[in-house]
């Protein structure tokens, strides 16, 4: 099943070129790329699906010729397949959206940029993902880093998205050198860069590379310290590419670190436990960053960190699990983890096209300046209550499914493994059920401070309802999330084998009987839901229903101004955790007799930013400008320098003969 | 579970939750040394409440109208997961424990989004602090949840209180008494009671959970008060199976030994609320912090006797 998702690799670089050759006319270019990107994501995300429901995944093909390092290996296996669905599932709808979204660019910029790179990084993402080459992945990996940069960067008049350009560049790269060690260490010292030859030769080592895995994949996925570029760079591309990049683009880092840790050979538990600290921190530290996000966009961005932190937990656990020996309970959470994976990518997909319609339709991603658009754009908001309902995990939605997993296999661990690693495992619930208790309190915030209550401006008052392909994007993303949480069992289906790739090959699938017991609460929810519905409408049926304004507490002149802001409905909550999320206040008060003016402003840092990255940084610069004294600026200078080092090499190479 | 269970179970979730409304409304009376309502009161006020009409702002849309149903769907579903007069329920599930607590989520999620709904100032104070105190609760239930479903090696009630091991509660299992305290905050702080809130407070600037419903008015009101008594109801029966031997397979026994704790946890929900004031707003965060730090020690004490 390998020449399909090939074939869609090639179908997405051909469309990307033909939407360059097309550039003059934004219609086509945009027309070509869409066509050819969703018929694309057709063919490989039915490929990838088949090949995990039929279980013959394991493919390979290696091309009769080979580049100087390395040779051109492709392979499909249970894992690829199951990231590759994501990713063309998610990348369909991006497209799908891309269409109505880049319209609004028509006349303004020319869009034919958009739409190659966006082909581009899809393809990217695919080829990484079926490489079996080390030298071939790292080329993917660039390419993916590369499109997803120029996508970043589109509308780059504006000064801050070069600066998130920028930062996201500097990340990437900084990343990748940890790769370049990584599978330099892997392959031997360049022995092999064949993904089946290419593994550590000590348990030592072993360890190294895992320490360089979690760093280098780390950074694309977004682990607490090291995500610092993503609310940067995420919020700043067009919404389509945020939701490609929030939703799989990250991803990729996770599947580099499972690829990795399968490399390894049996895993260590200790790795385990440091996947679930970093992932516990990732998930708390994203989401009380999201908390107190004003930009929508970039709370979504941060509430990725909470999620890929979430995976890193689940994949923890599985190898604590799985270096115990307790293979069911690792099939669980690894399940778990991979289902949030799929789960992630669409219900931040969903989310992220909510928010880039209400950019749309309002020309603003500042929630405080928003509210109101329930009534304006109803299909939009319902759309994005869906995503918000799904992001927190609540049942009866795809959310649930996956953290569900995860907490059942931490509450099996608890009783069947002892002394450190159980508590390893354990920890996992109470960091696992603040980031969801906080992630109710995020979402519930965003969605009613956007769509609800009274309109905060007048750009807010304007807002009209998405065009018909973003609706239908967004509609295909919900309907996702809903099947996926009233019919686990079936997705399980899709997930199974790539947890079992992972797990080892003795290990049992889970339990059928557990799924359909969330069917059944699913269903009976939704059944209770449109009984108390029917009876409410009987009940009002004839009655007095009267429509009066909101009650004041006896205030006769509300305004909208008064509602409660994004910014306040965090503050109780983030009190708690002040040193974690630190709050700048700048305030000037009210002077004089007769003030005219005072003014009170808040700016959220970071702390890994503020106090970690921002001061590496300067210090790097501060040495570098040190060197400044080589740099004199005059020739004669520079070729006393050449003369010295020649001179030098020369004495260096004669030493020793007589 | 056999029909009979069933009708049950079903029974006294539909119809004692509004009594237990009723005892702790009499036993603050008590304490204040007034008569105090009827014990059926809060039923009468939910029936009333049924047969009226209602009022809704001009500002709402459909969510305003959904929350209350959806909350209330939420919280019977979640009662159809917990055991009540058995160790069985009707929706038991391998991983139900989750989904019961999730699903007491989703019921305030829209309790929240309704409130947001109203473009009020206060019920939107009100939402905000119902998230930030619940988000702060969840860890003490879930550490507690952990804490009683490890002798069972599963995350279902049912295996949880069946190998609950009655014959060491007092001596060996110290970790229970640390899971019953931290739930017994938990349900205060779920439930809007002293000290976190105070149910009858009447300065909406103090409020936290009435605040929120401050613009529901009839069938949805009623949804409402009668949501919050199944929710203390199904809350409470959690410490009941914790604290009373109750036979697993039911009968006659097992609904009299439960609808006595449960009074039993009224009456000292009621002790509570007459004795104590309410802590202030900033307290509050400590205090659930306080219930989590509990269940981690409990959590610990129960890993301690693992590595022993």
């Amino acid at each position: 099943m390998l020449v399909p998702v090939l074939g869609a690799i090639a179908l997405l670089l051909a469309s990307a070129l033909a939407a360059v050759v097309l550039a003059r006319s934004d219609r086509a270019a945009l027309g070509v790329g869409t066509v050819g990107c969703v018929a694309a994501c057709l063919i490989g995300g039915g490929a990838s699906l088949g090949a995990l429901l039929r279980g013959d995944a394991d493919t390979e093909w290696r091309a009769r010729w080979s580049p100087p390092v390395g040779e051109l290996h492709a392979g499909l296996d249970a894992l690829s397949a199951f990231f590759l669905l994501c990713v063309f599932v998610v990348s369909g709808l991006a497209a799908v959206y891309g269409a109505g979204y880049l319209r609004a660019y028509f006349g303004r910029r020319p869009v034919a940029p958009a739409v190659a790179w966006f082909g581009v990084l899809v393809a990217a993402m695919a080829a990484l993902l079926v490489a079996r080459d080390g030298v071939l992945f790292l080329v993917a990996w660039e390419a993916m880093t590369i499109a997803s940069f120029f996508l970043v960067t589109f509308e780059h008049e504006r000064e801050e998205v070069r600066a998130a350009g920028m930062t996201y560049l500097v990340a990437s790269q900084l990343g990748v050198v940890f790769l370049f060690v990584l599978f330099a260490v892997l392959s031997r010292g360049g022995a092999s860069w064949d993904f089946d030859a290419m593994g550590p030769s000590s348990r030592a080592l072993a360890s190294v590379c895992f320490g360089l895995a979690v760093v280098g994949f780390g950074t694309k996925a977004g682990f607490w310290p090291l995500h610092v570029w993503l609310p940067e760079a995420h919020p700043a591309a067009p919404s389509h590419v945020s939701a490609l990049m929030s939703g799989v683009m990250i991803k990729m880092g996770i599947y580099g670190l499972l690829r990795t840790l399968s490399m390894l050979g049996g895993p260590d538990a200790t790795w385990g436990g440091i996947l679930v600290a970093v992932g516990g921190v990732s998930a708390i530290a994203g989401v009380l960053h999201a908390v107190a996000q004003r930009d929508l966009k970039r709370r979504l961005a941060f509430s990725s960190v909470e999620n890929v932190g979430i995976v890193a937990m689940a994949i923890g656990l599985g190898v604590i699990a799985k270096a115990h020996g307790h293979a069911s309970v690792a099939m669980l959470a690894v399940s778990g983890g991979l289902l949030h994976v799929l789960n992630h990518g669409l219900f931040k997909g969903l989310l992220f096209q909510g928010a880039g319609a209400v950019l749309h339709a309002t020309g603003t991603r500042d929630m405080d300046a928003l509210g109101g658009l329930s009534r304006r754009m109803p299909f939009t908001a319902a759309m994005f209550l869906v995503g918000a309902v799904a992001i927190c995990g609540l049942p009866p939605l795809n959310g649930f499914v996956g953290e569900w997993l995860v907490y059942v296999a931490s509450f099996r661990a608890a009783s069947s493994m002892t002394g450190a690693s159980a508590v390893g495992a354990v920890i996992l619930v109470p960091m696992l059920a603040l980031a969801g208790g906080l992630a109710v309190a995020c979402f519930v915030g965003a969605y009613g401070v956007v769509f609800l209550g009274e309109p905060r401006t007048s750009a807010a008052e304007r807002a009209h309802e998405a065009p018909a392909a973003m609706r239908a994007a967004m509609a295909l993303g919900a309907l996702a999330c809903i099947a996926i949480g009233i019919w686990p069992a079936g997705v399980l289906r899709v997930v199974g084998p790539a947890a079992r790739q992972l797990v080892g090959a003795d290990a049992a699938s889970v339990e059928t009987a557990m799924p359909y017991g969330v069917t059944r609460v699913a269903l009976v929810l939704v059944l209770l839901v449109l009984a108390l519905a029917f009876v409410r409408g009987r009940l009002l049926r004839g009655r007095a229903v009267r429509t009066a304004t909101t009650w004041g507490c006896g205030y006769a002149a509300p305004s909208p101004r008064m509602q409660y802001t994004a910014s306040s409905f965090g503050a109780p909550l983030l009190e708690p955790f002040v040193p974690a999320v630190p709050i700048h206040e700048t305030q000037t008060g009210p002077t004089g007799l007769f003030p005219l003016d005072a003014r009170h402003e808040e700016r959220v840092g970071d702390l890994a930013g503020d106090r970690l990255f921002l001061p590496a940084f300067r210090g790097l610069v501060r040495a570098f400008s040190r060197a400044h004294v080589l740099q004199a600026g005059r020739v004669h200078v520079y070729l006393a320098y050449v003369l010295v080092t020649l001179v030098v090499l020369l004495a260096w190479q004669l030493r020793g003969t007589p | 579970m056999s029909p009979a269970m069933l009708a049950v179970h079903v029974g006294m979730l539909v119809l004692v939750p509004p009594l237990l409304l009723g005892v702790i409304g009499r036993v603050k009376a008590w304490f204040a040394g007034r008569k105090g309502p009827p014990l059926l009161q809060p039923t009468f006020d939910i029936l009333r409440l049924l047969r009226k009409g209602a009022v809704y702002s001009k500002t709402t849309t459909w969510v305003f109208r959904a929350g209350p149903t959806v909350a209330l769907a939420a919280t019977l579903a979640a009662g159809l997961l917990t055991p009540l007069a058995s160790s069985s329920s009707p929706l038991g599930f391998a991983g139900d424990v989750v989904a019961f607590a999730y699903l007491l989520a989703l019921a305030r999620f829209f309790t929240m989004a309704a409130a947001l709904d109203t473009g009020s100032s206060f019920e939107g104070m009100g939402a905000s602090r119902e998230a930030a105190f619940s988000a702060l609760a969840e860890p003490a239930l879930f550490s507690s949840l952990v804490i009683i479903c490890v002798p069972a090696g599963s995350a279902s009630f049912e295996a949880a209180w069946r190998a609950l091991p009655w014959a060491s509660w007092g001596s060996a299992h110290p970790s229970y008494l640390a899971a019953a305290i931290a739930l017994f905050i938990v349900l205060l702080a779920e439930n809007s009671r002293i000290p976190v809130d105070d149910p009858n407070t009447h300065l909406e600037l103090t409020m936290v959970h009435e605040v929120m419903v401050l613009d529901h008015s009839g069938p949805d009101f009623a949804f409402i008060l009668y949501g919050s008594a199944v929710k203390l109801f199904v809350l409470a029966g959690l410490l009941v199976h914790l604290l009373l031997p109750i036979p697993p397979d039911g009968g006659w026994q097992a609904v009299l030994l439960f609808l006595g704790g449960q009074v039993g946890i009224a009456v000292v929900v009621g002790i509570v609320e007459s004795s104590m004031a309410r802590l202030r707003l900033q307290r509050v965060p400590q205090f659930l912090v306080g219930a989590s730090v509990i269940a981690a020690i409990g959590l610990a004490a129960m890993f301690y006797r693992g590595l022993r």
